[in-house]
């Protein structure tokens, strides 16, 4: 049986206590590790969201889509950059996470992209991403918004 | 017989491991590498465009002539990669320091439906102070991309809106406008920084 915990109080915890959100979902099945998202400029822009999230359990795990409050539309997607050098991005489908894996959503590949932004993300807010798993399971994150030029959660 | 047969093919085998390496050599390091063919731009010196700068200068090829310059596409609407190029170069350039004084650095946009003068200057506003946004009518953009072997596409989003498909790489160029290297996305830093290097020391081995 795989096991997901809402994490969004205890990320909410951490980051009133000053922390940039690790956002662990415990000692359960799925744990998402170093969330960061960059501020927007206003709110026609979409936004992205990255994030490693680990499947520590021994079933795998297969993320089937996205929700949060912020975007009306947050899908996972993937930036490919081909042999001509040509970056292009499109929804990246289903990701299964085999057990004791991990999927990385960093610049230039996955990305949870924040499609119809309800508001700007401002630089030192937060805002709950939820992920969905096949099986009903949700797991969800406090991602903290880090500035435009950001490179990684640690900026 | 048979064992003649096998030392052929393990002599043909380690030939042809070599010449992988080789071609791998040729693809990756060599005089075949970083660029992928037919990507290579023409020099500046051989290109024709008008572009506004972000503070509303006209610009052209011609501006960029007499200090290296580094330049690359994108979009400000684009979420992942064209953040992260601006972060990169903003890196490189804080690497870089003083030299980065030294050079040319433009963002050139492949969406200038939305990418105004004043969204521009906005944009790279967030980045390294030595950045300068460039966009134009869309056929001087077409002529731009030309010159650069360069290629953008608009393409639909499932929001309604579109997205732009676009040349990643950062092209360095020296300060007679030949053509030196690119650098691709993502490419780590530790090489990066040395080709930029690369594109300021030819400026100075073709001023003796
Ligand atoms: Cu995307």
């Amino acid at each position: 049986m795989k096991k997901y915990i809402l994490t969004s109080t205890l990320a909410a915890l951490l980051t009133l206590g000053g922390f940039s959100a690790p956002a662990l979902a415990g000692p359960e099945d799925v744990v998402v590790e170093n969330a960061w998202s960059r501020a927007s400029i206003g709110m026609n822009r979409p936004g992205a969201a990255y994030m490693t999230i680990r499947n520590t359990g021994d079933e795998p795990v297969t993320l089937i889509g996205l929700t949060t409050p912020l975007a009306m539309m947050p899908e996972i997607h993937e930036t490919k950059t081909n042999a001509e050098g040509v970056s292009s991005m499109n929804p990246a489908g289903e990701i299964a996470i085999a057990p004791g894996e991990s999927v990385a959503l960093e610049p230039g590949g996955l990305h949870a992209m924040l499609m119809r932004l309800q508001e700007p993300m401002t630089e030192g807010d937060t805002f709950p991403l939820t992920l969905l798993f096949d099986d009903g399971g949700e797991v969800t994150v406090e991602v903290p918004i880090l500035g435009i030029a950001a490179r990684g959660p640690e900026d | 017989m048979r064992r003649r047969a096998i030392l052929g093919y393990g002599a043909a085998g380690v030939g042809a491991v070599a010449l992988m390496l080789f071609v791998g050599w040729w693809q990756v390091d060599g005089p075949g590498g970083p660029e992928p063919v037919g990507q290579r731009p023409v020099a500046l010196t051989e290109m024709d465009f008008r572009l506004t700068d972000h503070e509303g200068n006209a610009v052209g090829p011609e501006t960029l002539i007499g200090r290296p310059t580094m330049a690359f596409f994108g979009f400000t609407y684009c979420p992942d990669v064209c953040p992260t190029t601006l972060s990169d170069i903003s890196g490189w350039l804080d690497d870089l320091g003083d030299e980065a004084d030294e050079m040319n650095v433009v963002f050139i946009t492949v969406d200038p439906e939305r990418d105004t003068v004043e969204t521009m200057a906005e944009y790279v506003g967030y980045f390294h102070p030595g950045i300068r946004g460039w966009t134009g009518p869309e056929e001087q953009i077409a002529r731009v991309a030309d010159g650069f072997h360069a290629t953008y596409e608009r393409l639909p989003t499932e929001s309604g809106d579109y997205t732009m498909n676009h040349s990643a790489s950062v092209f360095l160029f020296a300060a007679s406008g030949r053509f030196v290297t690119m650098i691709d996305y993502h490419e780590p830093r530790e090489f990066a920084v040395p080709k930029i290097r690369r594109a300021l020391e030819e400026e100075m081995e073709g001023a003796t």
